[in-house]
């Protein structure tokens, strides 16, 4: 029993960084903008949050800075993309190599040193329950601010007029133009947003997954984060469970690795970018799936005409 | 507060076209100079070992054609990708397979030897990155599947996939537990062009060759011609008859086959045996190179060249100043910034206005109406 619960932990712990990087840019792309930087922005928030929290020895002030950061470094793709127009594929491939180079050299002086890992939740009398004790109250406050953060899109996106203005941004940035809705405004915002989640899903790795800086040490999350919106397409709540199947694949390959399997090594390393390929081809199989829900002005420029 | 507003213009500027690199090429050479005043570093000390010496010397311009290589190959394969608005970002992973498949005869048959080695050497090395790129064309048109997404992934693939094969089946086995392969012999190495003056070899003549073909193809041959319609506009595209499934196979298969050139020229000629790591992100800086290149393959061979000088004084920061060599990275995604942030200049004017709240409705639309004259 202890066995089980302590992997469903890690996998918990393994999907909170995607599930918040993917909620992020799900807002972003339903506002019709496609932000590739997310890789960029994760790391930019990994060195950041370690940073802060190994200069000032608190892994909470590391928490906000990783926030900031990625917040901070998402607005450069907005000025670019929104109000200079730029292509957004490219300028989000260029966030992700700035961000992967300035992490590395900011990161310098970190590499190596012990970090503070942000406290698990510690209620007594529930945390102390048998089994479900550790699962619902025992976990690292950001896995529950992940589980809030998908609440609150689901809901903000659905139920409150706003979601319905940015929803119809993303569909038609022409049409709510013209109703006189601040297209580029509300853009702005949710790029916003989700670079302050792609900043939170990075502090996640070096303050709570592996508190410590290590070059590159997204590995490639931010891009399955992107691929999970794709395959989620564009529902909050399939996020979530996209997540947690890819958490359970990189646990489950390292796992694996641990017991022994006769596989190389590297090949269980693979299988979650391998996981991301078969998912993304059956998902894009079902074209009236992913036809209906793409927000239909995702990735095109907008200029304003008055 | 200011605002930016973007004004059409009626045609793209010819000026702001052929102006805009050498912008962005300044715009980042200032904020480099700010990042090293904020490093503590003298501006124009650092300018001076980063740009100048490294490229002082004779033998130092063959190490920045060595650089440059993989970089023009790569990129001028990618031009023909992005001009057709096929987004192929996994290159990394196609230099990666060039060099494996490139590699088989050297190491799985050292005693084969002869003039004939080299030239299969190469041809493999295409046909590998070639099939690598084929699978994520294969998966857009079969499926519709996203290439940005599956070409990338790939790459992680191909990195691990490297890893293992020189620490398992193909680590030399007299090699001290290195992971890596046996030293090619001298009839599998890619000969230098000139051994007295420095290390430059013949993949840089392969560069300035395919940057010269790929030119012909785009602006003197049909198929460039369709390679523009479908990335412009894709419905005019079908009406002409121009398959668009066939396009995202010759862009992929074309860029494909360069980046494994690449791949198997810079294994056998720059490094001479397999290694965990062959590429110091070629296949990531070479969408820089093609982005400042303009997506023309002759000017991708002088983005190449300024991209390859970024490397080399990167690492002579390091070891003159102690600067991590990861400042070139910051210069190669600044660089990549302020080109596409001064692309807009080619079909935008750019106003600075102020905001709309601080002067009343009518004069922001009084304002508004000549401009609009003016953009017509």
């Amino acid at each position: 029993m202890d066995i089980t619960v302590n992997i469903l932990l890690t996998i918990a712990t393994a999907a909170t960084p995607l599930l918040i990087a993917a909620i992020g840019e799900l807002l972003v792309e339903r506002s019709g903008v496609l932000n590739l930087g997310v890789e960029g922005m994760m790391i930019m928030g990994a060195v950041g949050g370690f940073g802060a929290s190994y200069l000032t020895g608190s892994p909470w002030i590391g928490l906000l800075a990783a926030i900031a950061m990625g917040a901070v470094f998402s607005l450069l793709f907005a000025v670019m993309t929104l109000s200079l127009a730029t292509n957004q594929v490219a300028t989000g491939l260029s966030l992700t190599l700035l961000g992967l180079g300035l992490s590395g050299m900011m990161g310098t002086s970190f590499v190596g040193q012990p970090g503070e890992r942000l406290p698990n939740l510690d209620i007594p009398g529930l945390t102390s329950i048998p089994v479900v004790g550790r699962l619902l109250f025992g976990q690292d406050p950001i896995f529950y601010i992940s589980i809030a953060l998908t609440a609150a899109v689901m809901w903000f996106l659905f139920k409150t007029r706003t979601g319905l203005t940015l929803r119809s941004i993303g569909d038609s940035h022409t049409s709510a133009h013209a109703l006189g809705i601040q297209v580029i405004r509300y853009r702005y915002l949710a790029v916003i947003f989700g670079g302050a989640c792609a900043g939170l899903a990075g502090g996640h790795l070096s303050l709570v997954y592996t508190p410590q800086w290590v070059e590159n040490m997204t590995a490639g999350r931010g891009w399955i984060a992107l691929a999970l919106v794709v395959f989620a397409s564009w529902r909050p709540w399939r996020v979530l469970a996209g997540a947690y199947i890819f958490g359970a694949v990189w646990i489950g390959q390292l796992h694996a690795q641990a017991f022994g399997i006769p596989v190389p090594s590297q090949f269980l390393s693979s299988l979650p970018y391998l996981a991301t390929v078969v998912v993304l081809v059956l998902i894009s199989r079902n074209k009236r799936l992913t036809m209906m829900n793409t927000p239909a002005s995702l990735g095109q420029p907008f200029v304003p005409d008055r | 507060m200011m605002r930016l507003e973007l004004v059409k213009r009626p045609q793209r500027s010819a000026l702001f076209s052929a102006l805009s690199p050498f912008i962005a090429f300044a715009l980042t050479i200032i904020a480099g100079a700010v990042m090293f005043a904020l490093l503590g570093v003298n501006p124009l000390t650092a300018f001076r070992i980063y740009f100048i010496e490294p490229i002082s010397q004779v033998w130092q311009l063959h190490e920045l054609a060595i650089k440059a290589a993989p970089l023009i190959l790569i990129a001028v394969g990618l031009s023909v990708c992005y001009k057709a608005n096929i987004w192929n970002i996994g290159a990394e992973g196609q230099f990666i397979l060039g060099g494996i498949v490139g590699s088989i005869i050297p190491v799985l048959f050292p005693q084969f030897e002869g003039p004939l080695v080299l030239p299969l050497m190469l041809l493999l090395g295409m046909l590998g990155g070639a099939a690598y790129a084929a699978i994520p064309a294969l998966l857009k048109t079969r499926f519709g599947t996203n290439e940005i997404l599956t070409s990338l992934m790939l790459v992680y693939v191909a990195q691990l996939f490297l890893d293992w094969l020189v620490r398992g089946p193909w680590r030399d086995p007299q090699g001290h537990g290195f992971p890596q392969t046996i030293q090619f012999n001298d009839s599998a190495v890619l000969p230098e062009l000139m051994p007295d003056a420095g290390r430059a070899n013949w993949g840089f003549v392969f560069a300035l060759v395919a940057a010269v073909l790929v030119w012909i193809l785009m602006s003197r041959m049909l198929k460039g011609f369709e390679v523009r319609v479908l990335g412009s506009s894709p419905r005019a595209g079908r009406f002409a008859g121009f398959g668009l499934n066939r396009m995202v196979f010759f862009a992929f298969l074309l860029s494909g086959a360069l980046a494994g050139l690449a791949g198997i020229s810079e294994v056998s000629g720059a490094i001479g045996q397999l290694q965990p790591v062959i590429s110091p992100g070629y296949g990531f800086t070479a969408i820089i190179v093609a982005f400042l290149g303009r997506l023309n393959p002759l000017g991708i061979v002088a983005a190449g060249l300024v991209l390859a000088l970024t490397y080399l004084g990167g690492e002579a920061v390091q070891s003159a100043l102690g600067i991590s060599d990861k400042v070139a990275r910051v210069f190669q995604g600044m660089l990549l910034f302020f080109v596409l942030g001064c692309d807009t200049l080619i079909h935008y004017r750019i106003r600075l206005i102020g905001l709309a709240l601080t002067k009343p409705e009518g004069a922001a639309k009084l304002e508004a109406a000549p401009k609009l004259k003016e953009a017509r």
